[in-house]
């Protein structure tokens, strides 16, 4: 069953066409990888695939549900079964660490914060338990993209999008943030990560069966086995 | 109508985490105060004074409207016999209740504020006056007034309509005047309101972002702008219009002497009024709040 399908879409800004004919189905509990060179539209795709950005022409289905027919209302609620992870990962900087990554529960009005044992095993799992009522600004930059994993899984979402989440860390955080998504999908969640880290897409797939989409002249692609 | 109740409810009671979504610090929150103490202040001015109006045209209506006068003017051997015609002519004109003659006593009190208290009324040549007071049906002027002219020559009817009329459409347009100024300020409070919304939503839009991304459905984020908006346009409105009531209050107090100025103020109930302007306040906080919350939040999409 796939639950992002890309039919002939295309996404054109005033600068020019993105991305051309993008053909796709995401099926559930699958990992990928989108890589390519920096400005290929990795982030583009991404966007479309969370419905922050419509395709000009063709057609995104999420959850079976075109994406030009809905409603702004209609794809924030159908967004909360998507954690997203940015590399800029913004938080209201005002609040708790804490408080951010409850926030997607306040927003969708479900239990709030009354499930205190399952947020701490949360923070505890992003390895933040000792940051817990620190505000944003204090963490650094593996800490926030960790805090923004927790924000994105708390709602225990069935699609997770990550979009170069390992830019700002070392080499050992992104090793960290990688095995937490590959837990994710051994969950059975499906996981795509965009990312310009061959190394760390060599060491995903040698622990996971993860598909490799390569963006390149506006197209996507299934890449080879040669990275 | 559930959703409204909803949105009601939900503006009164608030949601504690989605009150803290934006930052509660920004001049915007200094401004639609201000702004909204401000608009009351002048607003409690301008219901006074629409008020006054209003009292000053009923009273004149009220007052003159049922009554006339009859000034006899004829030489001295005349004027007696005249009188006694004229008061024949009324007790059998349908519409009168009663005509009573002016004593020269009333006169002189009538006359003193202009000729002073030494003048010697009863060497003057002065009109005899006769004060007429209609019942409920009123009488018909133009007959009276021919009658009058066939039987008392040196009689003339004034029924007041003259200056009564431009006084009542004064008063009629200096309400109609506190009435525009209510609105205009309610205009003008929903304009800065607007763009203090506007300010707050353009400084917070890493707050709109993250709740976006999120899943925030537009109602979420603008009900976090809004209600804060609201209150704080509520709050102002009730500093600024009790503020204005302790001077109208006070202004009341101290302008015995202005007749014209003694009408402007409150009198009994009408201070009931004032309850109202906070919330109007609030209200138009609201709708200019809620206005560009969605215009703002369409742009971004």
């Amino acid at each position: 069953m796939s639950v992002i399908e890309f039919e002939n879409a295309s996404y054109s800004y005033t600068g020019g066409e993105l991305l051309s004919d993008v053909s796709l189905s995401v099926s559930t509990g699958s990992f990928y990888f989108i890589t390519g060179p920096s400005g290929s539209g990795k982030t583009t795709f991404l966007k479309m695939c969370y419905g922050a950005l419509v395709p000009n022409s063709g057609h995104v289905h999420l959850f079976d549900h075109d994406l030009r027919q809905m409603t702004r209302d209609e794809v924030a609620h159908a967004s909360r079964k998507i954690g997203v992870i940015l590399l800029d990962c913004q938080f209201l900087d005002h609040m708790s660490v804490t408080e951010n990554i409850a926030l997607p529960l306040a927003v969708s009005g479900e239990d709030r914060l009354s499930d205190n044992m399952n947020l701490k095993e949360l923070l505890s799992w992003v390895g933040l338990i000792g940051r817990a009522d620190a505000l944003p600004p204090e963490l650094s930059g593996g800490e926030r993209q960790r805090a923004a994993l927790a924000r994105a899984v708390i709602m225990s979402p069935d699609i997770i999008l990550a979009d170069e989440p390992t830019g700002n860390v070392d080499w050992e955080m992104s090793q960290r943030l990688l095995q937490l998504l590959i837990e994710l999908n051994k969950m059975g969640k499906t996981v795509l990560l965009a990312s310009h880290d061959l190394s760390l897409i060599r060491l995903a797939k040698s622990q996971v069966q993860a598909r490799v989409l390569r963006i390149a002249n506006k197209r996507i692609q299934l890449a080879g086995a040669n990275l | 109508m559930t959703a409204i109740y909803n949105n009601l409810i939900g503006l009164i009671l608030g949601d504690r985490q989605r009150d803290r979504v934006v930052p509660p610090t920004g001049y915007t929150a200094s401004l639609t105060t201000f702004t909204s103490a401000a608009m009351a202040f002048l607003a409690v001015f301008a219901i006074a004074l629409s008020l006054a109006a209003s009292r000053l045209s009923d009273h004149w209506s009220e007052s003159l409207a049922r009554s006339s006068t009859l000034r006899i003017s004829a030489p001295a051997p005349q004027i007696q016999q005249q009188l006694d015609l004229a008061m024949e002519i009324l007790d059998t004109t349908p519409g009168i209740a009663s005509a009573r003659v002016i004593s020269l006593e009333e006169q002189r009190s009538l006359l003193e504020p202009w000729f002073g208290p030494e003048v010697p009324f009863e060497s003057l040549p002065l009109p005899k006056l006769i004060d007429i007071e209609e019942n409920s049906s009123g009488y018909d002027g133009q007959s009276l007034r021919l009658r009058l002219i066939a039987d008392v020559p040196g009689a003339v009817l004034d029924d007041h309509t003259r200056w009564r009329r431009p006084l009542v459409t004064a008063a009629h347009r200096l309400w109609a005047l506190g009435m525009f100024s209510i609105v205009l300020m309610a205009a003008t409070s929903a304009a800065i309101i607007t763009l203090a919304a506007r300010a707050a939503m353009s400084a917070n839009a890493q707050v709109i972002s993250v709740l976006r991304l999120i899943g925030a459905q537009d109602n979420y984020i603008s009900a976090a702008f809004v209600r804060r908006f609201t209150f704080r346009a509520f709050n102002g409105a009730s500093l600024g219009g009790a503020f204005g009531a302790v001077v109208v209050y006070f202004f009341q107090g101290q302008t015995d002497q202005l007749s014209i100025l003694t009408g402007l103020g409150f009198q009994g109930t009408e201070w009931l009024w004032l309850i109202i302007v906070p919330p109007l306040m609030g209200i138009v906080a609201y709708i200019a709040t809620r206005r560009s919350a969605g215009l703002v939040l369409r742009g971004l999409s």
